[in-house]
């Protein structure tokens, strides 16, 4: 029987589960597990769940030797931006190690983080980055949008042999849906259409999902079909299905929080272009963040970010030139 | 130095006494037999670059001057303990039993090289005999030395680590970060700080705040409420008892200790880095290269650990100088065979580039 959860629930739910069946997987973080009462330490003992200091780089370092020996760590990192203090780590050791080692060891790893909190974090805070991430070989970048994708991806990622970077949306903790009981595992490298259409193709992640849903709706009034499709991971990267998509509607909106050239929009959109330009009856067209630093304030923040009146007004002007042409 | 059995004419047969531990002959022996292996492979390595020109490709780091550090610190080793140098990272197989032959050709970039051609000389590895790799980023590999350790106390197998590292990597954020976590969680794992006088090419009197002001490195341990201990690198049996001891405190699970093992890096940095198809080869020891400085050089050849335990050896008659120059010898044609095998060995096929990206 699914159950109702909410998004964040359903990541403690696939951690605590995957603790639960293997005994070599591991939790710590930042300001985690601080009292006796915890109810994981409880649980699973202070061996294997720990609280750590503000130290990304011995974190995830750690977490990268104890992965080379035999555990499965998991590390919780908060915000994706902690990342960035120990990029080293993620980028050029993690996913470096088998390879330069000739396939002899592997790197289990879950690196949880979440990012795009769009809430008045301003500068620092409030960040996009799995595009930094995506084009590393050897790292994979799990996106969730709902709390089933947000609890199977989680179990995929403990499960997976490779170092995984699992970044889920701050905005979407709370948002509740179906999730699936007992062993529920969303396998890496496979989108998912949350919504079919015909008349045009949107990608988006992580919040940008609901955004484009919402969009989708709007625009179905005009009786415009719009199909939302998810890649749900960034690396591996499904441009199958949204080619086979865009076969199907000849227009691609590609919505992405992240500032246009950082972003995973201008990846899929280059793919595109290479495996399905012969499709496209219109340009490609990217609704992503404005080139700045994401603000304070709300107004200035809400003008900065895609949100569902820009993507409608995208997907109009792709129709309209269909029609003019 | 010690001379406990100096008065010993003969072949001695009593013990060595190190940190209430009798090392026998035969483990003094093994010591030696191990340091002129290294430093055989490391003659080896930089012959390569005027023998065999374009055998090997951008960056090497050598070993020598290490020796009676690295053998002194293994020589306390269990069988299943964990061992993570740096990028320099030749001595330590060796002494762990990785077939030279295959190290060689790893160096080559050939299909018989220990990672097949896709680490070179700064990434091998070896994890069926406990090691599992290296960084090529200064002191990162602290932090998976301490995962490491991280391992053995989750899964309690008794395992220790030995994490080694340059002097240079202990001004990095990984040190400070990582012995902190360590000495926090109380992990099995022994800090060996390579003190070699040398961050890459600028003196350690330049760089580091403790040396400067005339401290030893191993002060920076306090900070962590971890023992810090400085120790004589260039003497193997100085080496074995603070390890020894650190290894035991490590095992019984009282966590990490910070060693400074002070010896003297007898070869530049690296191989010159030049463009190809510049041909590459071992500059002057930057000592001279880079300060002029001939006097410090020509002290620290005198201070040649091999040379030294190989005095300490003849002198407290465990070998003779017939036994000294069998080891040497067959250290040497060991190395030789390495390279011809390499050399012989083939080249990787360019499709196989795309291999073991993903587990």
């Amino acid at each position: 029987m699914p159950r109702e959860m909410m998004y964040g629930e359903a990541m403690a739910a696939a951690i605590a589960e995957e603790m639960e069946r293997d005994a070599s997987v591991i939790f710590y973080g930042q300001n985690m597990a601080m009292t006796e009462r915890d109810p994981m330490l409880k649980k699973f003992g202070s061996r294997r769940v720990r609280i750590a200091p503000i130290s990304e780089t011995a974190e995830i370092g750690i977490a990268v030797g104890a992965a080379i020996t035999g555990l499965r760590p998991i590390v919780e990192l908060w915000m994706s931006e902690f990342m960035l203090v120990a990029m080293d780590q993620i980028v050029n050791e993690a996913p470096r190690l088998r390879y330069m080692s000739g396939g002899q060891v592997q790197v289990p790893l879950v690196l949880k983080a979440g990012f795009g909190f769009s809430a008045g974090w301003a500068g620092q805070h409030s960040n996009c980055w799995y595009h930094t991430m995506m084009g590393i070989p050897g790292l994979r970048v799990a996106v969730p949008s709902t709390p089933a994708d947000a609890k199977g991806l989680m179990a995929a990622a403990i499960r997976d042999n490779n170092p995984v970077v699992y970044l889920h949306h701050y905005m979407l903790t709370l948002d509740t849906g179906e999730v699936p009981d007992g062993d529920y595992v969303v396998p890496f490298g496979v989108a998912d259409i949350k919504r079919t259409g015909r008349d045009v193709t949107i990608v988006a992640t992580g919040w940008m999902v609901k955004k484009a849903l919402g969009a989708a709706e709007q625009l179905a009034n005009e009786d415009i079909s719009a199909e939302v499709i998810d890649p749900r991971t960034l690396a591996p990267l499904d441009v199958d299905t949204i080619v086979k998509s865009v076969e199907k509607t000849g227009r691609l909106v590609l919505v992405d929080q992240a500032p246009r050239q950082s972003s995973a929009a201008v990846v899929i959109a280059g793919e595109v272009a290479e495996k399905g330009f012969g499709y496209l009856r219109a340009p490609v067209v990217m609704v992503t963040a404005l080139d700045a630093s994401v603000p304070y304030s709300e107004p200035l923040e809400n003008y900065l970010l895609p949100n569902e009146e820009k993507i409608v007004q995208a997907v109009r002007s792709l129709v309209a030139e269909r029609v003019h042409a | 130095m010690r001379t406990r059995n100096a008065r010993t004419k003969k072949r001695n047969t009593t013990k060595e006494k190190v940190a209430g531990h009798r090392l026998g002959n035969d483990r003094l022996i093994w010591m030696y037999t191990q340091m002129a292996r290294i430093r055989e492979f490391e003659e080896h390595v930089k012959r390569t670059f005027l023998e065999h020109p374009g055998a090997m490709r951008g960056h090497t780091h050598l070993a020598d001057g290490a020796e009676a550090s690295i053998v002194g610190a293994l020589a306390t080793r269990n069988p299943a303990d964990f061992v993570m140098p740096t990028y320099r990272c030749h001595g330590q197989p060796i002494v762990l039993g990785t077939p030279p032959r295959k190290m060689f050709a790893e160096l080559y970039g050939r299909k018989d090289g220990v990672c097949k051609g896709f680490g070179g000389s700064m990434h091998l590895a070896d994890p069926e005999r406990y090691f599992p790799g290296t960084s090529g980023i200064v002191g990162q590999s602290i932090a998976h030395a301490a995962g490491a350790a991280l391992t053995a106390q989750v899964k309690e197998t008794g395992q220790i680590v030995y994490c080694f590292f340059g002097d240079g990597a202990s001004k990095q954020g990984a040190f400070f970060e990582t012995l902190n976590m360590a000495a926090l969680w109380k992990l099995p794992v022994v800090f060996i700080l390579e003190n070699n006088s040398y961050q890459a090419y600028t003196h350690v009197r330049l760089e580091d705040a403790n040396a400067q002001a005339g401290d030893p490195l191993s002060k920076k341990a306090a900070a962590f409420s971890i023992p810090g201990v400085t120790v004589k690198g260039t003497d193997p049996l100085a080496v074995y008892a603070a390890v020894q001891k650190a290894a035991e405190r490590a095992r019984v699970g009282r966590g990490p200790t910070l060693i400074e093992s002070r010896f003297y890096r007898l070869s530049a940095h690296g191989n010159a880095i030049t463009v190809p198809p510049v041909p590459t080869q071992f500059p002057e020891h930057e000592a001279i290269g880079v300060y002029g400085n001939k006097a410090e050089y020509k002290e620290a050849k005198e201070k040649d650990p091999l040379l030294l335990f190989r005095a300490h050896l003849l002198k407290t008659a465990v070998l003779t100088e017939n036994q000294l120059k069998r080891i040497e010898n067959s250290a040497r044609a060991e190395m030789d065979d390495a390279v011809a095998f390499a050399l012989a060995s083939p080249l990787p096929e360019p499709e196989e580039a795309t291999q073991y990206v993903y587990a």
